[in-house]
């Protein structure tokens, strides 16, 4: 981090990438929450902003602190961006004969900067690539959307109660591949780059060489955020206490909402839905976002193999926890605490694993 | 242009053949024929049949291997995709994807006994190993075809059953929970039949298909014959989207079935085999 860019140099960046044809998101306030968003000023960031999250819980408070960037993360990841949640997959036309003519619908989006991209969601970012395209079959949808963005990384400052990445060796400081990394200090921010489109960037922009007291600030300030309270154990044996009592335990606790897939970073469920058109002949083939919580996830003719709500919190910690590392060599929980803080019945993860052993 | 998997390929129907009053047999062609002359499959492996308007159910490729002639699929009329696909006549078109995932052991059975083992209502898969072995004779040992059923009237494919018997080196072990009248076979589980099975376990692969429970008794009776774990084989059935590995439907633990499977050796499954919830 050797490079220095002032408070009040920020919109450089954003008509830098804005000139480069870039479509600029960034964090702000939605109903409450931090959300990701098309950003066109700094005046839209969420400045002095912080969070309170506690299991079912998620607070923002405004503070008079200068910075931008003192929050952690709200419910949103940057998943949406590549990994969409409704997606056309390809559309069919039977012409009178009968015949079927299939068209892909690849999507062709527009090249997109995310700012302020945290670590635990770059490693589950890291995650879904492995999954999507570096796996035997690779997915062109997904891809077209992830070779679209440019990923500018800030370093965590602030950890949420809920927070729990330095037990999964994710963060709180960024160390999957970025474009730009940011780490904010009262007078601005510390910048590297991290490859060539990041590079050109930032050779755009008024930076002064970082003093080592800017340096040692920014440390100390990601330092803050190790302090954590909650842990996981690197591999829980899950699959060897299929019996636990505890489950049903969490199962009686469980809504079977689904809120906890649908915020996680990693999660990768979908199901391909079939919409036909009026008209007869044309027929649109979707996927949309589905979880492990849906009774319809496992149904096969004549069986549901997962059918209540223990069924399904057991299959959703077994692969999240232990099964992902067999299809990945890791977990599949980056520790952003996300589905601590949105499960309305306050079921932690990192408890209920102490509990099952 | 990329490669994309998730994108049917328009088929005709050339042939359909009803083997019973709920099963059919489709035997499709790929109405581009370059693509016809590039697609190539595994024995057990399965396609992707897309109905238009309907959806997409996985379905075992019947037909032989080396027969680049035509792609055959026997389906049983069960639900919502299958009662419409019924429906159709020789001269429709569908939409197919595939080739996927990991078909029966057929090279590593090569020179050896092969049983082949089938539970509940008959098996597609299993039935074109039958054909695939007989059309191989001289490549393989003993051939032993075991199939349980519930009610005698189950048993579709009866006379083949009895051509099948008549071949060489082959044995035919047919067995009903409930017997009716000129039943001239067993009577009781499948895995009561494995008792009467000649083979030799120290050279002999199984291949089993059929509920998960009957699958776990066979497995088990196998091994007390002496059967090693890595010479049994299963074929396993999850609920299927996207057929690559993507979707996460399919998951058994930390294996897709569409990609990893649906057919796996004893070993890599037994953790979870007949675990509620999984
Ligand atoms: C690898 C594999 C190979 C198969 N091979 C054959 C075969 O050769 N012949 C045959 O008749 N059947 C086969 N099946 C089963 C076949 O896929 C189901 O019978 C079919 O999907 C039922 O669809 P439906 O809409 O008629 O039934 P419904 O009960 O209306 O099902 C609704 C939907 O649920 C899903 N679904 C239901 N049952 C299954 C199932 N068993 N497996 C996967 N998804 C399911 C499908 O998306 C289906 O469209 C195979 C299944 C798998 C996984
Ligand atoms: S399991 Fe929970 S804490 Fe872990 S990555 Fe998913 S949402 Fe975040
Ligand atoms: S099975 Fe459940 S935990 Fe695993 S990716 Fe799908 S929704 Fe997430
Ligand atoms: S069917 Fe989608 S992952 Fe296997």
């Amino acid at each position: 981090m050797n490079h220095f860019l002032a408070r009040e140099d920020f919109p450089h960046l954003l008509r830098a990438l804005t000139q480069a044809g870039y479509d600029c998101v960034g964090p702000q306030i939605r109903q409450g929450a931090i959300v990701f968003d098309h950003l066109h000023s700094v005046t839209q960031l969420p400045q002095g902003w912080q969070d309170e999250q506690q299991p079912a819980h998620y607070r923002l408070e405004q503070t008079d602190s200068p910075y931008w960037f003192d929050w952690s993360n709200g419910a949103s990841a940057i998943k949406p961006y590549t990994f969409a949640p409704q997606e056309n997959l390809w559309t069919v036309q039977r012409d009178q004969s009968g015949r079927l003519r299939f068209q892909a619908t690849l999507p062709k989006p527009q090249k997109t900067a995310i700012i302020g991209v945290r670590a635990c969601d770059l490693a589950a970012l890291a995650l879904q690539d492995q999954h999507f395209l570096h796996g035997k079959h690779v997915d062109p949808y997904y891809q077209a959307r992830r070779e679209s963005l440019l990923l500018i990384g800030v370093n965590c400052t602030h950890a949420a109660a809920t927070c729990f990445c330095v037990s999964t060796g994710d963060g709180p400081e960024i160390r999957q591949p970025y474009d730009l990394l940011l780490s904010e200090i009262a007078a601005g921010f510390l910048l590297s780059s991290g490859s060539t489109a990041g590079a050109t960037l930032a050779a755009q922009l008024p930076l002064t060489p970082a003093s080592n007291a800017q340096q040692h600030t920014a440390q100390q300030r990601m330092h803050a955020a190790t302090q954590q309270q909650r842990h996981l154990p690197a591999k829980p044996p899950l699959f060897a206490h299929l019996d636990h009592p505890h489950w049903q335990t969490v199962g009686a606790r469980c809504l079977a909402c689904g809120n906890c897939t649908s915020v996680c970073p990693t999660c990768f469920c979908h199901q391909a839905v079939e919409i036909p058109d009026l008209d007869g002949d044309t027929s649109r083939h979707e996927r949309r976002w589905d979880s492990c919580f849906q009774p319809g996830h496992s149904y096969i003719h004549g069986w549901q193999i997962r059918s209540n709500a223990t069924d399904y919190y057991r299959q959703w910690l077994t692969h999240k926890l232990a099964g992902w590392h067999e299809q990945f060599g890791r977990s599949g929980c980056t520790g952003c605490g996300r589905c601590i803080s949105w499960c309305p019945a306050g079921i932690d993860l990192t408890a209920e694993v102490e509990q099952l052993g | 242009m990329k490669s994309n998997d998730y994108l049917p390929h328009e088929v005709q129907i050339v042939a359909r053949v009803q083997e019973a009053p709920d099963i059919f047999t489709l035997r499709l062609r790929f109405t581009d024929l370059a693509h016809h002359a590039r697609y190539h499959f595994d024995a057990g492996q399965f396609n992707m049949l897309y109905l238009h308007g309907v959806g997409e159910v996985a379905i075992s490729i019947a037909s032989d291997p080396k027969d680049t002639h035509l792609i055959d699929h026997t389906v049983r009329v069960v639900g919502r995709v299958t009662k419409a696909l019924a429906q159709l006549q020789t001269g429709d078109y569908l939409g197919l994807r595939g080739p996927f995932g990991r078909g029966w052991p057929m090279a590593a059975a090569q020179g050896r006994d092969v049983l082949l083992i089938t539970g509940g209502l008959g098996c597609a898969p299993v039935v074109s190993v039958v054909h695939y072995v007989l059309r191989r004779r001289a490549h393989y040992a003993r051939l032993i075809i075991m199939q349980g059923v519930k009610h005698t009237h189950d048993l579709i494919w009866r006379r083949q059953y009895d051509t099948w018997a008549a071949a060489p080196n082959t044995q035919v072990l047919l067995t009903a929970d409930q017997t009716g009248q000129g039943w001239p076979f067993n009577t009781g589980l499948v895995t009561q039949l494995i008792g009467q099975a000649q083979f030799d376990p120290a050279n002999a692969v199984a291949m089993l298909c059929g509920p998960e429970g009957m699958m776990r008794a066979t497995a088990h009776a196998l091994q007390e014959r002496g059967l090693p774990d890595h010479d049994i084989w299963l074929s396993m059935e999850r609920n299927m989207h996207c057929a690559v590995g993507h979707c996460g439907h399919c998951q058994f633990g930390g294996s897709f079935i569409c990609k990893d499977g649906p057919v796996y050796p004893l070993p890599e499954i037994s953790h979870l085999l007949g675990v509620k919830g999984f």
